[in-house]
């Protein structure tokens, strides 16, 4: 049975993010314990709520030096996949620095309100594991005011007032904007891929 | 999808999952009756919904304090709606957006043609106390915004349940209004009504209970036939 350890990193609705695993046969449990996330076979990183708090609280416990030196496979998921970038402007706060960059501000616009909150289309970039039977124009559930631009680590993209990114990897550590465990047959295929890799 | 709290979990369960099937985007469940009665939603049947339903839901009813919307969000649902609350406590917005950010606040918003215009009404669940909450549409929906609404619902009241059709003209107006997603809901009878709604409106989602209960309307027909008509539509292995 594959095995993942969710970082418990304070905001509400890991839960659902646990039933999902559930529901793919993995066993999922929470932890902010340092030991038990570096044995984890596998770590997912989700967050809600905002940049700043989410650091404090990674530091809190010890996470924030621990994190970026995992070598399991990694998945960071909305404000997760966030973190892993060097900076967010919402705070402004200091990330993981895993992936080179800094999350913006989504720009409101008339006709694209902020949030960001629904499904939208994906446009992966490059072939990646994770994405394995993923295709262009598969909707994925998005929430989210900040975003990462386009850029080397990126695998996939959404188009929201300019293409943002949807999934990105560096070595081990891959992160989605989306959240897969809300998005229907799409997320649950890339929780398995997550969960064989 | 409205219920009343005597339900039993097992039917929410069934028809949580017929819909998600059927290529809902997402599900609301309202307990229409927690407000005026004063109770709150037991959580127990949101972690069972959520242990099965791999799309968004949202739970409305009953949440009168942040207390009351932890307790929602931390057994899965991905919102919280909140309606009378709001009204009676505009700063219950505030706290709820401050605590887990707006993307989880919803503010459904019941709103009347009346002789003076749109007016806000309350305790809509109870036909002895509903009523008019002393507010105007537009401007409440311009404040649950500023106060950090991530997300208005509004329901015309007196379209709802008649099928005759979304109120185009008055979502229009909050749409102007509007710049979080705006859902709209109450009249849907005709999968016309819901593509006037888009096009016309320009509301990010249209919510209907009795003709998906009823049969009236497939899921998956109606999101085929908007998507032929140019709407922005997601069709599943089961719409397609």
């Amino acid at each position: 049975m594959s095995e993942a350890v969710i970082v418990d990193s304070g905001g509400a609705n890991l839960a659902s993010l646990q039933y999902a695993l559930e529901r793919l046969g993995a066993r999922a449990h929470v932890s902010h314990d340092p030991a038990t996330l570096a044995s984890a076979p596998r770590v997912i990183l989700p967050g809600v709520g905002a940049a700043a708090d989410a650091m404090q609280r990674l530091t809190r416990h010890g996470l924030t030096e621990l994190l970026p030196t995992l070598t399991q496979p990694v998945l960071g998921i909305c404000l997760g996949m966030q973190l892993l970038f060097d900076a967010s402007e919402e705070g402004p706060a200091d990330c993981l620095g895993v992936l080179s960059g800094d999350v913006q501000r989504i720009a409101n616009a008339p006709g694209r309100p902020v949030p960001h909150m629904g499904w939208n289309q994906l446009t992966p970039l490059r072939a990646d594991p994770l994405l394995e039977g993923i295709m262009a124009g598969d909707y994925a559930y998005y929430v989210h005011s900040y975003a990462a631009p386009v850029g080397p680590a990126t695998l996939a993209s959404v188009e929201y007032g300019g293409a943002l990114s949807a999934a990105v990897r560096r070595g081990n550590f891959w992160g989605t904007q989306f959240h897969p465990e809300r998005s229907a047959g799409t997320g649950a295929r890339l929780l398995g891929n997550f969960l064989r890799l | 999808m409205r219920f009343h709290d005597h339900e039993v979990a097992g039917d929410i369960l069934a028809l949580a999952t017929r819909y998600r099937d059927a290529g809902a985007d997402e599900l609301v469940f309202y307990d229409i009756t927690a407000s005026p009665e004063g109770r709150t939603v037991a959580c127990e049947w949101v972690r069972r919904v959520a242990r099965v339903l791999d799309i968004p839901f949202c739970v409305a009813g009953g949440i009168r304090s942040v207390a009351d919307a932890e307790e929602v969000l931390n057994a899965g649902a991905e919102k919280i709606s909140i309606n009378t609350p709001a009204l009676a406590k505009p700063q219950l917005i505030n706290d709820l957006s401050r605590r887990f950010g707006s993307q989880c606040v919803v503010v459904g918003i019941d709103s009347q043609r009346t002789a003076d215009g749109y007016r806000v009404w309350q305790f809509t669940g109870d036909t002895r106390r509903a009523g008019d909450a002393g507010r105007e549409s537009l401007a409440w929906a311009r404040e649950v915004q500023d106060r950090g609404a991530g997300e208005i619902v509004v329901n015309c009241m007196a379209a709802d349940g008649v099928r005759e059709g979304y109120d185009v003209e008055h979502l229009a107006a909050v749409r102007a209004v509007c710049q979080v997603p705006l859902i709209a809901s109450g009249g849907a009878g005709a999968i016309r009504h819901f593509a006037a709604v888009f096009t016309q409106a320009g509301v990010d989602g249209a919510l209907a209970a009795s003709v998906f209960h009823s049969g009236a309307i497939a899921i998956a027909d109606l999101k085929r036939q908007l998507k032929a008509a140019g709407i922005p539509m997601r069709l599943t292995e089961t719409t397609a």
